[in-house]
């Protein structure tokens, strides 16, 4: 087992997270903490996946470097920098639907740049290009709901993309979609992100998909108060096809040795949730 | 059910309830006419009036006094709903405050209005559209209400990530959002613009279809009564389809439920 702190070189991290605690008022006056005590930082450039059990506050932590949600107590640092209000820097992909379900797959595109203010036909253009990039360039003036799960996604990430943020915050963007369309979307994604290697901080339940994409695996334990309990490095080798991946002894070595300890958290979440 | 079959049935009820009505009108039943025609007229008596009322274009003044009436109810009604309710949805502290005599004045019959209506705007349209805008704001009100409230956080989230500012949100979230439910309300509202029209006309009118089957009331002439019931039958089917296709062009973006035969 190797615990692995991230590289400390000059250049600051683009997110770091220094004792970053998160609470919730509750309805009855108490206070419900999510994440106690968060240590996390993702080099420029680097992936970064969150694993963890259902319920664990990973997506708080999410919401907490996307500047969405104030942390109770810590420090959050952009590029070095306290983060004062939404993450300007930073493009989300959430979990659930976020497209603006009355504009089209084009106009959902182009509301990035064109909230920047850049002229509308020129927003047009580029937001066309990025749909041909995700493999939708037909579907331009499709409404959210006339699209597949999958093409949803692949619209939402054209959306986050074309604004070219520093830094990916994506929550199981993959979660709701079958096996099949989840490797394709994931080497749709590892392939966008080699073309500028942007820093990412990528939310998943999956172990596999954590390892089969990303440079790093963090664990969180089973909430409430949940902990980074692990952080493993990921030693395989890009570019990476995420079917073929999960073959080489590597992987699964890495996979068994995560799992491990995953399981016990996974297995406490379960009894959480249900609530033994 | 096929079109043709549905289209069939459905004239099917317009001709048995038509005969029906003819016959127990018209034709005795045990030495008694069952529905006595001074109290129900009879079908023929109805469609002639209506016939003489086209014939003589006497019917267009009041169907057009009536439309106005509805139409700038509606119009009104709307605009003070969009604006009042986006006011509240955003000034949570307003609202509030306004709570309990937004129920009051919801709850309060709007017929009692009326004479209110026509002492301080007199007998010509305003006191109607008056009427029908006391309905038609309350509807698209709540409606705009829930929908600036009701907005997927999810949605607000992202658009929020993308860089949207208060103004931008407001156009390309909230305003989006308040007018899908106050379309899905569309059908409502206008027919409230209608029945505060009509209403108020029969109340204290000198035109409109309202008028005109409180003139014919006032000389117990039931084939007119009946025959203006049926023009504004015919009248508000027209305006809810007009309503439909406007509908189906504003919600474009909208899943529509796969109903099959």
């Amino acid at each position: 087992m190797q615990e692995t702190a991230s590289p400390q070189t000059a250049a600051p991290s683009a997110i770091a997270l220094n004792g970053v605690d998160v609470a919730f008022r509750l309805a009855d006056g108490g206070v419900y903490t999510a994440v106690e005590r968060a240590d996390l930082a993702v080099a420029d450039g680097e992936f970064v996946a969150i694993v963890g059990p259902t319920g664990c506050g990973k997506s708080t932590l999410l919401n907490i470097a996307a500047g969405l949600l104030a942390p109770a107590g810590g420090q959050v640092n952009i590029y070095g920098a306290p983060l004062p209000g939404l993450n300007r820097q930073a493009g989300y992909l959430f979990q659930a639907d976020a497209l603006f379900p009355w504009k089209t797959a084009l106009e959902n595109v182009a509301i990035g740049p064109e909230t920047a203010g850049m002229p509308a036909p020129e927003a047009r253009a580029r937001a066309q290009a990025w749909l041909t990039r995700v493999g939708l360039g037909a579907f331009g003036d499709r409404y959210p709901h006339m699209l597949s799960g999958g093409q949803r996604k692949r619209v939402g990430l054209a959306q986050v993309l074309i604004r070219d943020p520093k830094i990916l915050l994506m929550d199981e963007p993959f979660g709701p979609l079958d096996a099949q369309t989840r490797q394709i979307m994931g080497n749709l994604l590892l392939d966008l992100w080699s073309a500028d290697r942007k820093a990412v901080l990528f939310v998943t339940h999956d172990l596999e998909e954590a390892i089969a994409l990303s440079d790093r695996v963090v664990i969180m334990s089973a909430g409430p108060a949940a902990r980074i309990i692990g952080d493993w490095r990921v030693p395989l080798a890009r570019p990476r096809d995420i079917s073929e991946i999960k073959a080489e002894p590597d992987f699964q070595k890495l996979h068994r040795d995560i799992w491990h300890m995953l399981k016990a958290e996974v297995i406490k979440g379960y009894a959480q949730a249900e609530g033994v | 059910m096929s079109r043709v079959t549905l289209l069939a049935l459905q004239v099917m009820v317009a001709v048995v309830s038509l005969m029906l009505w003819h016959l127990l009108t018209t034709v005795p039943v045990f030495g008694r006419v069952l529905l006595p025609p001074f109290f129900f007229s009879n079908p023929f008596d109805v469609a002639h009036q209506v016939y003489i009322w086209f014939a003589t274009g006497v019917i267009w003044k009041h169907l057009w006094v009536t439309l106005i009436e509805a139409v700038l109810a509606f119009f009104i009604g709307s605009i003070g709903g969009i604006l009042v309710g986006f006011w509240f949805a955003r000034q949570p502290r307003t609202a509030a405050v306004f709570d309990p005599y937004v129920k009051m004045a919801n709850a309060l019959p709007r017929v009692v209005l009326a004479p209110i209506f026509t002492l301080w705007l007199g007998l010509g349209i305003w006191s109607k559209v008056a009427l029908g805008v006391t309905l038609v704001f309350f509807i698209v009100f709540f409606n705009v209400y829930q929908g600036v409230k009701e907005v997927s956080p999810t949605v607000l989230a992202n658009a929020r990530m993308l860089g949207m500012n208060e103004r931008q949100l407001m156009r390309h979230v909230y305003w989006p959002s308040a007018l899908s439910w106050m379309f899905s309300s569309l059908h409502t509202s206008v027919g409230f613009a209608v029945v505060g029209a009509v209403v108020g006309e029969y109340l204290g009118a000198a035109a409109g279809l309202g008028y005109l089957i409180q003139q014919a009331e006032g000389i117990f002439d039931v084939a007119g009564v009946f025959a203006g019931m049926f023009v504004l039958a015919a009248f508000v089917i027209v305006i809810d389809t007009i309503v439909t296709v406007i509908e189906r062009r504003l919600l474009v973006w909208r899943p529509v439920a796969e109903t099959r035969p």
